[in-house]
């Protein structure tokens, strides 16, 4: 039987990395829910067990049916009935068997019906469900909205909402508008406290909802009056089944095109709020949209993930002037780049998932005990490498994952661009995660902040001092030497006004990414020595990309603004 | 509202779907140790129809019995994990070498000890021995009415079940009295998945016996948690004529095995013309080879 957690040693070695037993033991308080729930683990060797036997599971499913539904999906879609949404069929098979196997709720406390798995596990989850179907990945991932639920909201309204998500209830963010996109603070959906019902009433329109019509959402609105910033706006649960919601349409999408993006409209809509007043943007949309990148770089990993398998098997299955096509240096030397990248890619998601999970665990022991004073430090650290790592890695990793799509569809040739091979769908799905939950330009926005207080630089100077196998120090020298040049770099952009910051963002960013995934490849190698021989790929990779924005940089002065800028003007 | 007793009969059997060139040994026997022992896949969708009528009648329960070696707890341990409620081992050395006669006669013994059931439902056959004849012969033993090639229940009270029966040359309705038999086929739907917080919950379950060899960890965990406990019936905890068990209870004696290997005896050419390939197909349909 197929399975694609199984088939992919890449997931075990990240599963199995050394600061899981610290993340398991802090997720699990010491292994002290083994009395009270007959499924916890008893140790730490038994949650890992746990994990890996409950990854199998979705590995099953992913492979068995959610990956053969893929297409059906894709070609069929949702459809809009009486103002309410209608998912595929292979869309319901999909959620009838996740919910079977009581794969919804994953990394929400028992008490509330889930599996309190840590972060890692569950990202590994998303990345298994996206090489399946990166449009189900949405409709299944938005589990991740009940996070903020349990981060934010009271005893009673995770005891409500939390049970039903965790047996199968979908879930919807619903934060954009059409005057409000990128920019969140433009809200204008209106809230207000009808002081006859003693309820809130929410009234306005949203668009570009992922899964609009699921039972319960998460709704960014103004409740103060008068107010035109982010200071304005709350969060609103909002359960479908009181009513007060019409779907108006749903977009006619270039991917992901089994999950459904709506238009709704709410009218008198009763929902409850969540949190504080006026936090609704500066605090909880802040914690949605860092899971929801956590969730986009998962995404982008599982599609690069199915378009570089398609690759290799087209490529090995083509026979071309007499041999298969993978044996001319042309295509092999594109399908060794593409899985470079997809190996640097998954480390960066392991390894940012491992801060979140350390950070946010500690977060909610918090509020159980006080934190002993190393504690502190340690949430403190993670949450701080955690708000690093994640707009770098979702603006890395989606980059690569279009890349990656797109040189997979390149060696299928003419059949790539036929419906008949799964590649022409997952290039399609690839495009999205550039775009959704923050553009690349907006992750590089939120990384540049890494890049002049010196964090980036910081952080590849800790990596210099860790201990490492002799016979890997010609890869560190490379990297010490990317390193000087980025330092170079960034010193010649960073003295200059912030105009000029933000011209060469991207290239400092992306600089900075290349050699950190180039350090954690390196640790990798560490772990398990077969990594080698993609590191030097990803290297030589790295370096002339370094090279390349090092030049542009280095070639650069504050005189290009005027240059560009006038270039495009009419 | 109504609940049923069901037994679910399944069998753990080498995984024959995916058979490589040491699947046999020299003697023209299986070769168990090479081949994953897997839930006989029948028997799979036979426990999901216990279960689709378990999600109706949530009172009901799921007893899952299987008759093998030790080894065969991990049948059990895949029924927990999707949803049945008990289990019961069969084994002991009495049960070696059984045909489907000796099978089915422990089995009924077996039964009778359970005594409570309402519907016993097995797969129709299993995919080592492909005989199809346990479940009836059981049914018979039981003196029971039996319906074999089983699709999907259409619908069940405490007095009579109607199933859809799928057979070669189409699907016929039946309607019987309880308690009864049912044999399903590979057209029913597929099993569902595995559980994850049930996985987690039983994946340490096991027998007495499987705890005394490993002396494990959970022995003491065991215990305190029952659920643990997988129960295994040897021939002291049924009532049985040994006679009829074991090599000793089967009459069916293997004398040879052939290894054959399907080949074409003779080929035939025929042009891509509408009119050919309707002659092909004519051809092929009276000679039953399709259709």
């Amino acid at each position: 039987m197929a399975n694609f957690f199984t088939d992919n040693p890449d997931l075990k070695f990240h599963l199995n990395h050394p600061l899981m037993q610290r993340i398991v033991e802090l997720k699990e308080d010491f292994y002290k829910d083994k009395n009270e729930f007959d499924f916890a683990p008893q140790d730490f060797e038994d949650a890992m067990d746990s994990y890996a036997q409950v990854l199998e599971i979705a590995g099953e499913i992913c492979a068995d049916i959610i990956s053969p539904n893929a297409e059906s999906v894709d070609h069929d879609g949702p459809t809009l009935k009486d103002g309410k949404v209608e998912y595929a069929k292979g869309t319901k098979e999909n959620i009838d068997a996740i919910v079977k196997a009581g794969l919804m709720g994953i990394s929400l406390p028992r008490k509330y019906g889930g599996l309190n798995f840590s972060i890692v596990p569950y990202v590994m989850a998303a990345d298994i469900v996206s090489r399946a179907d990166a449009g189900f990945a949405n409709i299944w991932g938005l589990q991740d909205c009940a996070e903020t639920i349990n981060d934010y909201a009271d005893e009673a309204q995770k005891e409500k909402y939390l049970r039903r998500v965790c047996t199968g209830d979908t879930m919807a963010m619903t934060l954009t508008e059409p005057d409000a996109g990128s920019d969140l603070q433009a809200v204008m959906l209106k809230a207000h406290f009808d002081e006859d019902r003693k309820v809130w009433l929410l009234n306005g329109v949203k668009r570009f909802i992922t899964n609009g019509g699921g039972e319960i959402s998460l709704v960014l609105a103004r409740s103060e009056e008068k107010t035109q910033d982010g200071r304005g706006l709350s969060m609103f649960i909002f359960d479908r089944n009181d009513g007060g919601i019409t779907i108006r349409r749903l977009e006619n999408k270039l991917g992901i095109k089994g999950s459904p993006t709506c238009e709704l409209v709410f009218k008198d809509a009763p929902a409850e709020l969540c949190g504080q007043r006026k936090f609704g943007l500066i605090k909880y949309v802040m914690s949605l949209m860092n899971s929801a990148r956590m969730g986009i770089i998962a995404q982008s990993v599982g599609i690069s993930e199915a378009a570089y398998r398609e690759a290799f098997s087209y490529a090995q299955k083509r026979i071309q002037f007499g041999k298969p096509i993978i044996e001319f240096p042309a295509i092999y030397e594109m399908l060794a780049m593409m899985k470079a990248k997809l190996t640097a890619s998954r480390s960066l998601l392991y390894e940012t998932a491992r801060y979140v999970d350390i950070y946010k665990s500690l977060a909610h022991l918090s509020n159980e005990r006080s934190l002993s004073k190393e504690e502190k430090e340690e949430m403190k650290s993670y949450q701080k490498l955690a708000d690093m790592y994640t707009p770098l890695g979702k603006a890395i990793t989606s980059e690569f994952c279009n890349e990656i799509a797109y040189d997979s569809l390149q060696i299928h040739g003419g059949s790539g661009f036929m419906k008949d091979y799964p590649i022409e769908r997952i290039y399609r799905d690839a495009r999205i995660t550039s775009i959704y939950e923050g553009t690349t330009q907006l992750q590089v926005v939120a990384a540049t902040r890494g890049v002049t207080t010196g964090a980036y630089l910081n952080r590849m100077k800790e990596y210099e001092n860790v201990p490492i196998k002799p016979e890997t120090e010609s890869y560190r020298n490379i990297l010490v030497h990317m390193t000087e040049q980025y330092e170079e770099a960034e010193a010649r952009v960073v003295v200059q006004n912030a105009e000029f910051i933000d011209f060469h963002a991207r290239r400092l960013v992306e600089m900075a990414g290349n050699i950190i995934m180039g350090y954690l490849v390196l640790m990798d190698v560490q772990r398990n020595h077969d990594y080698w021989k993609t590191l030097e790929v990803f290297l030589k990779f790295a370096r002339s990309k370094n090279m390349q924005n090092a030049t542009f940089i280095g070639y650069s002065n504050l005189n290009d603004l005027g240059k560009f800028k006038y270039n495009i003007a009419k | 509202m109504d609940a049923f007793k069901i037994i679910v009969l399944a069998k753990q059997v080498p995984d024959t779907r995916n058979v490589g060139k040491d699947a046999m040994k020299a003697d023209g026997t299986v070769n168990r140790a090479v081949l994953p022992a897997i839930f006989n896949p029948e028997d799979l969708h036979a426990l999901e129809v216990a279960l689709r009528i378990k999600d109706l009648f949530k009172d009901s329960t799921i007893t899952l019995l299987t008759m093998g070696p030790v080894r065969a707890v991990e049948i059990l341990r895949e029924g927990f994990y999707r949803g049945a409620d008990d289990g019961i081992l069969l084994t002991d050395r009495a049960f070696a070498g059984s045909d489907t006669l000796a099978t089915s006669y422990a089995l009924s013994c077996a039964i009778r000890e359970i005594r409570d059931f309402d519907i016993i439902i097995c797969g129709r056959q299993a995919i080592d021995g492909d005989t199809a004849q346990v479940g009836p012969q059981v049914a018979e033993k039981l003196g029971i009415p039996q319906i074999t090639y089983c699709e999907e229940i259409v619908s069940l009270n405490k007095k009579q079940v109607t199933v859809k029966r799928r057979l070669e040359q189409g699907v016929e309705i039946v309607a019987c009295n309880l308690p009864v038999l049912i044999t399903v086929n590979n057209s029913a739907a597929p099993c569902r998945p595995r559980n994850a917080k049930r996985l987690m919950k039983y994946k340490h379950a096991t027998t007495m016996s499987k705890q005394q060899e490993t002396g494990g960890d959970y022995l003491a965990s065991s215990s305190s948690h029952t659920h643990l406990n997988i129960k295994e019936w040897g021939i002291s905890n049924i009532k049985c004529d040994t006679a009829q068990l074991g090599l000793a209870g089967s009459p069916t004696k293997v004398k040879k095995v052939d290894n054959i290997v399907f080949q074409s005896k003779d080929s035939k050419r025929i042009e891509d013309l509408d009119e050919d390939i309707g002659i092909l197909m004519k051809e092929l349909i009276d000679s039953h080879i399709i259709g």
